[in-house]
């Protein structure tokens, strides 16, 4: 006899809770569109989104918020899954809101144009009229995330308000707007760094070369190795050296730090992220170093 | 591995934070830069030794107040399990945030100061995870360190809180005493308490048992997506997506769609990597019938033999979270059901429940923030429901507030009929 025990691993828990959020948004909203930045957490967002409308194509758009600071590996990889997947790609351009005056941009060694993607991705919301942005968000990253909701309501401002979060039980969201508000949705809210790279590996997911070690003229600043670009200003005593690094996050290159590794296999990877004890945002992002709030501060203002 | 979900209630001073704080340190889940953060933000605020509730208030309000607002979602594994943490706040004016992380919690924590007894924060935190059906509750009995680890003084507590919970509907109730601050019996056996024959809590956690806590004997399947690729390659394609609500289906069974009273079979369970064998609760799949009929979102497949109560008068429990307006009779308000949506008059307002003494106080003409009583509901459409006892994701409800859009209410059915 054979006792069936209904377990599920957790993994396929985890899937299956991003595959209902990911349908509960496709049927509520009139609009709806992904963040796609090419990064590791918005590729198992699209993997996870082709898994709940199979054999449909994606009933909404992707939207690359684009500094214009890219890892050239990155902006390659976007291109061809778009192809491949034959989704519709939009892109809110940093560059075009600096040249149409929107922003004005940062200068100095320290400038980044990770603060302007706020207006960037609020102009785009308007133009486009997307009511519902899913973004590949997780709790573990960062302890303001930790505290938002699945569906996290913004006004017509885009801001969100963490005292005032709607209460969201069982797995019943409330996506109800008015006119001009919007809501962001993390389906993979749940997801720890470690699970993503186990569920890559398990699906056997292409992601794009920068997240294995590699030769690459670095300096350092903040202990962080940052790549030597055309977008960082370095200071006299911040020299260059070739070194073997990768990265755990991708993201805007001004701000976005690597780290030593010989990683070289996602099995590799896995047994680097399984002993870390920093966590990735904090071994690579400068953005969040700003305060102990700085994320809080950015996502009243309307950032992911 | 499998995953545990629990919800841990509480203040600053039950020794909440210092609990998950040493639960993520011992299992190695606290990371250095983490660790630095808080270490430095706690010397800023004066405080002598490291605040571990810095860990989980992540919220500048919450920082400033040193206290918890709203539920915290933290992560941590041992090589035989993963958890996810929901640490909610233990002030009744928050209440709604402690269900919030109570709804999908496999268990509950509750934490009771050895020298104080149960107080009525531990009789609420305890009533709010029985009405919710957290299948399992664990009362910690901490600061055993003040109290000498004298084992009468745990047996006073214990004895205390059985009382109380006799009144509750508690199916699976563990008592560990312990020291968070010390670590006695939080991941390592307290050599201090030698009269203590229980796990301590990490390998309690470890090994309690929630596979079967799922409802697999009714088979309930929301229709929540119809997917219809029309494209050439799959011209004729029609799934029905959805996430299993209770049962199991497989391929072959006969069927029944609600409210249409059609039936038909299951053709084959599809997902992105192929058909399976079976479905149950929480898998998320695509249901194909071998007979084309009109089936759209919020539609219920069962099975013929065992069906749900469809009907638009239902009885619940609800708790009420708006500080804005109270609940009061003949209000009509949005409500979200599996993945139905319709509207419902509150026709009735039976009794409101004191949460501290589980006195009914009858006809209290009005529900207000955070109150909680019995109500019946009328809606414009059939729902198809069964209680909250016996199906968590076909007896819960949300009510919603067409003016505000706010989630006002969290409803768990307790029956049909007016």
């Amino acid at each position: 006899m054979t006792i069936t025990t209904y377990e599920l691993s957790h993994l396929d828990q985890l899937e299956a809770e991003s595959v209902h959020i990911f349908r509960e948004v496709a049927a509520e909203f009139e609009r709806p569109c992904l963040l796609f930045s090419g990064g590791k957490d918005s590729i198992v967002m699209l993997h996870l989104a082709q898994k709940a409308f199979w054999p449909a194509r994606l009933p909404f758009p992707l939207m690359h918020v684009d500094t214009g600071h890219n890892f050239p590996e990155v902006l390659e990889y976007r291109d061809r899954r778009i192809e491949e997947t034959g989704a519709r790609l939009v892109v809110a351009s940093v560059q075009q809101a600096i040249d149409d005056g929107r922003v004005a941009e940062e200068t100095g060694p320290r400038a980044s144009r990770n603060r302007l993607q706020t207006t960037t991705l609020l102009d785009a919301i308007e133009e486009h009229r997307f009511d519902a942005l899913f973004g590949g968000a997780r709790r573990d990253e960062e302890k303001a995330r930790a505290k938002e909701r699945v569906y996290s309501f913004r006004d017509d401002f885009g801001q969100w308000d963490p005292k005032n979060q709607r209460p969201e039980l069982w797995n019943l969201y409330n996506g109800r707007l008015n006119q001009g508000e919007h809501i962001r949705v993390f389906p993979i809210s749940n997801w720890t760094e470690l699970d993503i790279w186990q569920y890559i590996q398990r699906e056997n997911i292409e992601i794009p070369s920068v997240y294995f070690a590699h030769q690459r003229p670095v300096f350092s600043r903040d202990n962080m190795w940052l790549s030597e670009s055309p977008y960082v200003t370095r200071s006299d005593q911040e020299e260059v050296a070739t070194r073997m690094v990768r990265y755990r996050t991708v993201g805007d290159m001004s701000c976005t730090g690597a780290v030593e590794s010989e990683a070289q296999t996602i099995e590799e990877i896995i047994e680097e992220v399984s002993a870390t004890r920093i966590t990735e945002r904090g071994a690579t992002r400068a953005d969040d170093r700003v305060s102990e709030a700085a994320m809080e501060d950015r996502k009243k203002e309307g950032y992911f | 591995m499998e995953f545990l979900r629990f919800a841990t209630a509480g203040s600053v001073d039950d020794g909440k934070s210092t609990l998950i704080g040493r639960l993520l340190y011992d299992t190695k889940s606290i990371f250095q830069d983490q660790m630095e953060a808080i270490e430095a933000t706690s010397k800023q605020m004066g405080n002598e030794q490291v605040n571990l509730a810095l860990l989980t208030d992540g919220l500048r309000a919450e920082r400033e107040q040193g206290i918890t607002i709203d539920v915290a979602y933290r992560y941590f594994a041992t090589p035989k399990r993963k958890f996810i943490i929901a640490d909610t706040p233990g002030h009744t004016q928050y209440t709604r945030n402690m269900i919030t992380g109570a709804s999908t919690a496999d268990l509950a924590l509750v934490l009771i100061d050895a020298r104080h007894g149960v107080v009525e924060q531990s009789r609420r935190h305890a009533f709010l995870a029985s009405l919710l059906r957290i299948p399992h509750l664990v009362v910690c009995i901490n600061k055993m360190d003040l109290v000498d680890y004298d084992e009468k003084a745990f047996e006073t507590v214990k004895e205390e809180f059985r009382n109380f919970a006799m009144k509750l509907d508690v199916t699976d109730l563990t008592f560990i005493p312990m020291s968070a601050l010390h670590g006695d019996n939080v991941v390592d056996r307290s050599e201090n308490m030698p009269w203590y024959q229980g796990s301590p809590l990490l390998h309690h956690l470890e090994q309690v048992h929630i596979s079967s806590d799922r409802n697999h004997v009714d088979a309930r399947f929301p229709v929540q997506y119809v997917i219809r690729p029309q494209t050439n390659e799959h011209h004729d394609y029609r799934g029905y997506a959805g996430t299993v609500a209770g049962g199991v289906f497989k391929p072959g069974d006969e069927v029944v769609v609600l409210p249409s009273g059609f039936t038909s079979t299951v053709a084959s369970i599809d997902t992105f990597n192929g058909p399976v064998d079976e479905a149950f609760g929480p898998m998320s799949v695509t249901l194909r019938l071998t007979d084309n009929i009109d089936i759209s979102r919020g539609d219920m497949i069962c099975r013929p033999n065992n069906q749900p109560h469809a009907g638009q008068d239902l009885q619940a429990m609800v708790c009420w979270m708006s500080d804005t307006k109270p609940l009061t009779p003949r209000m009509k308000l949005a409500i979200k059901h599996t993945t139905r949506t319709a509207r419902v008059m509150v026709t009735d307002l039976q009794y409101q429940l004191d949460v501290n003494t589980l006195h009914r106080q009858m006809a209290p003409g009005s529900l207000g923030l955070n109150e909680i009583g019995r109500v019946t509901l009328r809606s414009t459409q059939p729902l198809f429901f069964d209680e909250y006892r016996r199906n968590r994701n076909t007896g819960s409800f949300v009510l919603i507030d067409e003016a505000s859009n706010d989630t006002v209410a969290a409803g768990m059915i307790v029956g049909s009929g007016v």
